[in-house]
């Protein structure tokens, strides 16, 4: 049946398109709608309605202690926030830990992909499972950790430090943004460069050899081929990578919040919405923050799939 | 419907038909729920009490409750409440009121900074379970190098000259944090003023009071001991555990800080993770003054106990307060657990004097202990200080003023915290 369907020429196809309802064809689709029903309430109840609350809520003044002074004040919270330099600030931060933290994540994980992919059979099971032990330790556990390495009071960084001729072994690490945040996005890189290795080397196994080869054999260097034909053919693999991690770092929250609580110039833009919201119990302010967040992750992911034509169910990628 | 009931019911009394009362903590040695089991125990069965031990750190403890309160949780039938977030939780009617007869009876020899803790506008609304302050320990032989008389009191500006000239460390919270707000508010109260004019105001009414002689001289204290690093490399990110780190290193002079450094020090004596002369070496005094002269006012905490205004078991849950504070439990619960009574008449336990030998001065600094700012809105208050004060290496003169206006746009809905 199969076989003469698509033996068809194109143009027979296309004549032959136009669906007949049978009894049957609208059994299934009915049955596809219970099917996808429970999918479909849960993603109503999860997203549909929290994101329409959120919205709501975002309109007015109102915080969970005077449950009673509710006031609907239109947009106001909205200008608040973006007429103050906390949440830039955050932005800023944000951004800059999604552009470093995706950037050596992908150059790391792609030397990793090709690790893994070359590693010879006997040893390519040991390989892969040692490259993958961070992505399965929990981030709340690595952030600790990290924290611990680089506290100036029980952390071991500070000793080597102190070995090191010329070098500050009185370094407290979290007091100030810049090493603060070098701590942070080494703890993130360490922790989710795997998992784009994982990625990557998804792509790399989809690479035809024998264009690698045919390349070779032309005279191609190594460093010819990896930029005129592994990494083309790896696009959609990266764009992948890049969009999942980049919406991932975006919504950065558990390392920050353990190791500096968003103290000294490394607050990010969901901790901001947490502390707004949770902390502050400041219900409105706080889902404009929120929604506001939540607009920036949805242009992140437009701006990925439509300008870098991404297309997520083919599994392709790049301009068209 | 009739299964629906009974579920419902079950869940507020226990399988022989007890009704139980959840008493939310904050986490301990155990000593709550050893107070828990005691109080059952006198009960006869007319109640059993539950622990359910909240988040570690105040304001995460603050978070949980409100949650729950505003949610209408019922089961909100006890709860250890920090003094600070009392407000917040009586203003909008989330705690019920306390009998006058409990108040009365579970008062009346209740230290004074402990009682101004457990009150919102002239009303007590809590019932005081235990109190804590801070004490300025010091290493002995530091102070006896400055030709300092620990027998007097002493300033601020006298610790600051004997840790330079001795180029030790002065042990002090300055982390962006809850002990940064407990530190600038002792500092202000210490120089006769105060953080908010009227505390008990609406949020577009309340006014500052850091722009004054009280807010500088605070400023210039933290400014002081961060720009000179005399709180160490780690005062930026050191609360009181840190300190109390810094405080028993070969560079350790004096600290302000809670009495639990007493057990714990003593602790790590005995399991030798500190010399054993150390402990000989320690003193205590009450808090530094700010000029000399005029009383200093210490930190206050503690734990005060609150019932929900949707508890379902209410009397019950009074009855067992009453139970939870007798003088009896605090002594144990201070001998048991470091955290000293909030009731003079608990000081009596010849134990305690054993035990605690820093009880009279913990009980003479708890009656001059001045409380944090009472206001609904504590939280936001005491973030914008913590947010200005630190890191201590930048605060200036102008930091008090600033904090003063930071606080009030945040208030008034101009400023993100």
């Amino acid at each position: 049946m199969t076989t003469e369907s698509t033996a068809q020429p194109a143009a027979s196809r296309k004549k032959s398109v136009r669906p007949v309802k049978s009894k049957r064809t609208k059994a299934e689709a009915r049955l596809g709608w219970w099917l996808a029903g429970p999918a479909f309430f849960i993603m109503i109840a999860v997203i549909f309605y929290p994101l329409m609350q959120a919205l709501w809520d975002s309109l007015f003044s109102y915080r969970l202690t005077a449950p009673d002074d509710r006031e609907f004040v239109g947009l106001s919270n909205y200008l608040t926030i973006l007429t103050d330099s906390v949440w830039w600030s955050g932005f800023a931060v944000t951004v800059l830990i999604t552009v470093v933290t995706v950037a050596v994540e992908l150059v790391l994980g792609f030397a990793l992909a090709l690790v893994m992919h070359k590693a010879i059979t006997s040893t390519r099971g040991f390989v892969r499972t040692v490259i993958l032990v961070p992505y399965g330790i929990v981030t709340v556990v690595s952030a600790y950790a990290w924290y611990y390495m680089f506290s100036i009071d029980s952390g071991y960084m500070n000793n080597w430090m102190g070995w090191v001729p010329g070098v500050d072994s009185d370094l407290n690490w979290f007091a100030q943004a810049g090493s603060a945040l070098t701590v942070i996005m080494l703890s993130e890189i360490w922790k989710t460069t795997p998992f784009i290795s994982l990625l990557l080397l998804a792509g790399l196994a989809q690479v035809p050899e024998e264009l690698s080869e045919a390349a070779a054999v032309d005279g191609a260097t190594w460093r010819q081929r990896l930029w005129k034909v592994i990494l083309p053919n790896m696009k959609a693999a990266i764009m992948v990578a890049v969009l999942f991690r980049a919406l991932d770092a975006f919504r950065i929250f558990d390392a920050v919040f353990i190791m500096t609580n968003g103290d000294y110039g490394t607050e990010v833009l969901s901790l901001l919405a947490y502390r707004t919201s949770i902390v502050r119990l400041e219900i409105g302010l706080g889902s404009a923050v929120s929604v506001l967040l939540f607009l920036c992750v949805a242009l992140l992911a437009f701006i990925a799939v439509k300008v870098f034509k991404v297309d997520l169910a083919r599994g392709q990628g790049g301009k068209s | 419907m009739l299964t629906t009931s009974t579920l419902l019911l079950a869940g507020c009394s226990g399988d022989d038909g007890t009704p139980v009362l959840t008493w939310y903590t904050n986490p301990d040695d155990g000593g709550q729920a050893e107070i828990a089991a005691r109080c059952t125990d006198a009960a006869e069965g007319r109640y059993r009490i539950e622990t359910s031990v909240l988040p570690n750190d105040a304001a995460s403890q603050r978070e949980q409750l409100t949650r729950r309160l505003a949610a209408g949780d019922t089961t909100m039938d006890i709860m250890s409440l920090d003094p600070p977030f009392i407000p917040e939780l009586s203003e909008p009617g989330f705690l019920a009121p306390v009998p006058d007869d409990v108040a009365a009876a579970t008062t009346e020899d209740t230290l004074d900074g402990a009682l101004a803790g457990a009150m919102w506008k002239d009303e007590i609304v809590s019932v005081p379970f235990w109190a804590n302050t801070q004490l300025l320990w010091y290493r002995k032989s530091v102070a006896e190098t400055a030709g300092l008389d620990m027998d007097q009191p002493v300033t601020w500006e006298q610790l600051i000259d004997a840790a330079r000239d001795q180029e030790k460390y002065l042990g002090v919270q300055g982390a962006n944090a809850e002990s940064m707000t407990v530190w600038v508010n002792a500092l202000v109260a210490s120089a006769g003023g105060q953080i908010l004019q009227n505390p008990e105001a609406g949020a577009d009414e309340l006014v500052t009071d850091l722009d004054s002689d009280a807010g500088r001289a605070a400023a210039d204290v933290v400014g002081t001991i961060g720009s000179e690093g005399l709180g160490g490399p780690g005062l930026p990110t050191q609360a009181e555990n840190e300190s109390m780190l810094l405080f028993r290193g070969d560079n350790g002079s004096f600290m302000v800080n809670w009495p639990f450094v007493w057990p714990a020090t003593n602790a790590a004596a005995e399991e030798g993770a500190v010399p054993e002369d150390l402990i000989d070496d320690i003193g205590w005094a009450v808090y530094p003054q700010m000029s000399e002269g005029q009383e200093s006012a210490p930190p206050l905490g503690g734990i005060n106990l609150g019932v929900g205004s949707e508890s379902q078991n209410q009397d019950l849950a009074w009855d067992a307060i009453q139970c939870i504070v007798e003088p009896e439990n605090q002594s144990y619960y201070f001998i048991s657990n470091g955290n000293p009574p909030a009731s003079a008449s608990a000081y009596d336990d010849p134990e305690i004097e054993e035990m605690f030998p820093m009880a009279d001065t913990i009980r003479e600094s708890l009656d001059q202990a001045v409380p944090r700012p009472q206001t609904p809105y504590y939280n936001e208050v005491s973030t914008a200080i913590q947010d200005s004060f630190t890191p201590p290496s930048q605060v200036a003169e102008g930091t008090a003023v600033e904090t003063g206006n930071f606080i009030e746009k945040v208030l008034r809905g101009e400023a993100l915290l």
